[in-house]
């Protein structure tokens, strides 16, 4: 199981939290959102402002998430942690296990995350929450990568997020939406390496857009643009997802995510799965 | 992948139609309560007056009453006369035929030394009172948008 490979200290942080009785339920159910793919608080793709978990300023917190994306010819397992600071600071790890199916081979990659909440707040302030994080990315097998044209293994994203909670903005239903720049050198998100020939425009927009449909279901899409450093024609990914909130340390999404091309193999359509704990 | 792209614009859309859009048809039965007829429902009235307003004050009252963390602050409070300011205020907040005329919300909240937890704790407490008075789930999250603005006027003072 891919949660066996989050390392020791990781747990022994969770359990002296969980003894420690710290655990922070400030925020609103459902607002923090989940763990995106690459362990950052987030939609399903798309990192957000908001920061991982319950914390507010007073409180600190801890969570962790596990999905799976099955599409038809790959699919991506990851895990991530993920430590809220007061509510300012957001820290992550993440563990990514790429499956490319017709050739049983195996990539792996480690993400190390931070974001910082620079201004406003998701639900209470007029302006939009605004947030500046890093992703940055160490891929171990590097092989492919370079086989397939990509100038490094390691790669570090840059991106500014900006989230807004609308209260009752459709006919009494509330509305999320984020928008992310994105300046990257990924290829599939570093799985495929850093960089490449084709090399051209490197920040990517991403935006997601969720209405909740009651206190526990949201219902959203996502789209992350992708550059194609490769040539290999490499798509923007696109999803639909809902996901349920059933109390503040449980919340469960699932998509239907598109991901166009990937390693020039057409029609990367599937499921992802995502699992996430709050502490 | 056209499906979400349609999707996404069909969001966007929703967005951008104003929130007091599609609403007005049923209401209108009720609205002879109100001497300008014709016009929007007020949030007031769709919340269901006071009748409605009341049952959610009696259950945030009781609910206040068995909270640990907001507790304290409620203790030295005079209930009949919490209640009935409480009343005032959020319907005039509602759009409601009141003018709330009692003391301003930094006034109130002055020296309690509020944080964001007890804030956020409090707006829970509150929506489980509306749950417990059966109002809907949109009404809900429109009376939520009308009071949000005054947490910074209640926060940390």
């Amino acid at each position: 199981m891919p949660m066996n490979k989050i390392p020791p200290l990781l747990y022994g942080c969770f359990l002296a939290l969980y003894s420690a009785n710290c655990s922070a339920e400030g925020k609103i159910l459902a607002t923090p959102g989940v763990s995106q793919i690459e362990g950052s608080g987030g939609g399903g793709i798309v990192p957000w402002a908001q920061l991982a978990g319950y914390a507010t300023e007073e409180s600190i917190s801890v969570s962790a998430a596990c999905s799976r994306v099955t599409v038809k010819d790959f699919s991506l397992d990851s895990c991530a942690v993920q430590a809220n600071l007061y509510d300012k600071i957001e820290l992550s790890y993440a563990k990514q296990s790429f499956e490319v199916t017709p050739l049983k081979l195996n990539l792996k990659q480690n993400i190390i995350g931070a974001k910082i909440n620079l201004f406003g707040d998701l639900v209470y302030s007029t302006m939009p929450q605004v947030s500046l994080g890093i992703q940055s990315k160490r891929l171990k097998t590097s092989d492919v990568a370079f086989s397939l044209g990509a100038k490094k293994d390691t790669g570090t994203d840059v991106y500014i997020a900006a989230s807004k909670l609308h209260l009752g903005f459709i006919n009494g239903y509330n509305w999320l939406w984020n928008v992310t720049a994105r300046h990257t050198k990924s290829n599939q998100l570093g799985l495929l390496g850093f960089g490449g020939a084709h090399e051209k425009k490197k920040i990517q927009l991403e935006v997601s857009s969720a209405i909740l449909l009651n206190r526990h279901l949201a219902l959203g899409v996502e789209f992350r643009q992708k550059s194609d450093n490769l040539n290999l024609g490499e798509d923007h990914w696109k999803d639909i997802f809902i996901a349920w909130f059933p109390n503040k340390h449980l919340s469960v999404t699932l998509a239907y995510v598109d991901l166009g091309s990937i390693a020039a193999i057409d029609k990367q359509t599937g499921w992802y799965l995502s699992t996430m704990w709050y502490l | 992948m056209k499906k979400s792209i349609i999707l996404l614009l069909l969001m966007s859309c929703f967005a951008c139609s104003s929130p007091s859009g599609n609403i007005e048809s049923h209401v209108e039965s009720h609205i002879d309560s109100n001497s300008q007829a014709q016009t929007e429902p007020t949030l007031y009235q769709k919340m269901g007056e006071k009748p409605a307003l009341d049952n959610i004050i009696d259950h945030l009252i009781n609910i206040i009453g068995q909270d640990d963390v907001v507790f304290a602050h409620f203790a030295q409070s005079n209930v009949t006369r919490f209640q009935d300011q409480l009343t005032v205020f959020l319907c005039h907040l509602a759009d409601g035929p009141c003018q709330y005329k009692g003391d301003s919300m930094e006034d109130i909240h002055q020296g309690m030394y509020i944080n964001k937890n007890e804030f956020n704790h409090f707006v829970e407490l509150f929506i489980e009172a509306m749950d417990a008075a059966d109002i809907s789930y949109p009404i809900q999250n429109l009376l939520l948008a009308q009071l949000a603005p005054l947490r910074k006027t209640i926060i940390n003072m």
